[in-house]
């Protein structure tokens, strides 16, 4: 069973961060093929949210071809999400786990450390955007 | 019934006002609040929002335009308060009586009263049905009215400010049972409810009323809201409104401006600006903003020696 948290500050709207959670639960494996999603009751009673929120996500997530809603039983995983599977994500967890192990051994503090990982995906990413946009 | 004249707003009003002696508390107030939704009331204090609600609820009568609540008009009688449910600010309970003897009050004072639905939620909420409810804590006493108010079976639900006075926890744990009965009456039941904690509103709330100055600014559902709403960042210059926008504040730097606009044209792009979106919360902040601007201008020129 998948546990839902909202956070009001982030600027991703809350819809958003259901459907990226149940996306990261599928990647990690904590949310299998055939398993039932939360109803929207009880996300409603867990994250105090909007129920048409979580009808938005849920319909967002059939869209991606995730899960599939069955009139009357609830809505159910399909699959995996395109990626790699859990295994390799797992290893990619512990050599994340060196790195921040290593950045903290040179002195670096969290706040840091998360500003270094977003300010270079930012980097890469507007790397990326550049050199197809020919600019 | 003719279906023509069923409206699918749950609220409707036209330049809806209210007078004490010379100072109009609320005026001018034009707003449609769909049926279903869970609609945010938001705006300074004084902004007319509690005499709003109150004129809804035919607690108040109103000094100019009309007001149409689930197509009636409002007025003191039991068939048209019947469908609505008001928790005043203060939250008004009988300290001494605990929560079981306000149920079977309500049964008594209401034809469509469930003291059932209203007892199973308390119980699960694990809310003592036989203290007093002035020995409550504030949370579990803002917890039985909710559960009083939807023991009526409202169609609209209109509350003053019900989580001000509350713990975070509380207010969450309230924000909980709210959502749960907007899910359960599936579409039925629409909710007002005015607040200033608009990080709460952005998770229960789908819709969004602006009330400052005692007009309203902005009525429209949440997520139009933040389609249309972009903040322009660009080298300084004087900026006015055009038919691409409208300018909601601005300001400037000796050398950038920045304009919060709400956008006529959703596809709108000018290279001068960097558009970012924004959040409720700097909607928000920018209405009220504007509001006090015009206020002080009015001061200013009324105060000019």
């Amino acid at each position: 069973m998948i546990t839902f948290r909202l956070s009001t500050h982030s600027g991703v709207p809350p819809y958003l961060q259901i459907v990226q959670q149940v996306k990261q639960a599928i990647r990690l494996g904590i949310l299998l093929k055939g398993d039932q999603l939360p109803t929207v009751k009880e996300v409603v009673g867990m994250v105090a949210i909007n129920p048409n929120t979580v009808f938005k996500a849920y319909r967002e997530l059939e869209m991606l071809g995730l899960v599939e809603g069955r009139t009357g039983s609830g809505t159910f995983v399909l699959g995996r999400p395109a990626g790699p599977p859990p295994e390799i994500q797992n290893a990619v967890v512990n050599s994340l786990i060196n790195w921040i192990n290593e950045a903290k051994k040179a002195g670096l503090d969290e706040e840091s450390i998360e500003a270094l990982i977003n300010s270079t995906l930012h980097n890469i990413k507007r790397g990326n955007n550049e050199s197809t946009n020919n600019k | 019934m003719n279906q023509q004249t069923i409206s699918k707003n749950a609220i409707e009003t036209k330049g809806l006002g209210k007078r004490y002696r010379s100072f109009w508390a609320l005026k001018d107030c034009s707003i449609n609040v769909p049926k279903g939704s869970v609609s945010a009331l938001v705006g300074p204090n004084g902004a007319g929002k509690t005499t709003l609600l109150k004129l809804l609820v035919s607690l108040s009568r109103a000094s100019a335009g009309s007001a149409n609540v689930l197509n009636k008009s409002p007025s003191q009688s039991p068939e048209y308060l019947s469908e609505i449910g008001y928790l005043a600010q203060e939250i008004p309970m009988y300290a001494r009586l605990n929560a079981k003897e306000h149920i079977a009050m309500g049964l008594h004072l209401n034809d469509n009263w469930d003291s059932e639905l209203a007892t199973k939620r308390l119980n699960e909420l694990a809310i003592p049905l036989d203290r007093p409810v002035g020995k409550l804590s504030g949370g579990q006493r803002a917890q039985v009215a909710l559960g009083l108010a939807l023991a009526k079976k409202p169609k609209l639900l209109l509350l003053d400010e019900p989580v001000a006075a509350l713990d975070p926890l509380a207010r969450i744990d309230f924000l909980k049972s709210l959502a749960q009965a907007v899910t359960d009456a599936d579409g039925e039941l629409t909710v007002v409810m005015s607040s200033h904690l608009l990080a709460d509103l952005e998770r229960v709330c789908d819709h969004i009323v602006i009330l400052a100055s005692g007009e309203t600014q902005l009525c429209e559902d949440i997520e139009t809201a933040l389609k249309s709403h972009k903040l322009l960042v660009g080298v300084r210059k004087e900026a006015v409104d055009s038919d691409k926008y409208t300018i909601i504040q601005q300001s400037h730097t000796a050398r950038e401006t920045t304009l919060l606009v709400r956008l006529n044209d959703t596809k709108y792009h000018d290279s001068h600006w960097h558009m970012r979106d924004v959040d409720i919360e700097e909607i928000v902040l920018a209405y009220m903003g504007q509001s006090r601007e015009q206020a002080d201008t009015i001061a200013a020129k009324g105060g000019v020696r």
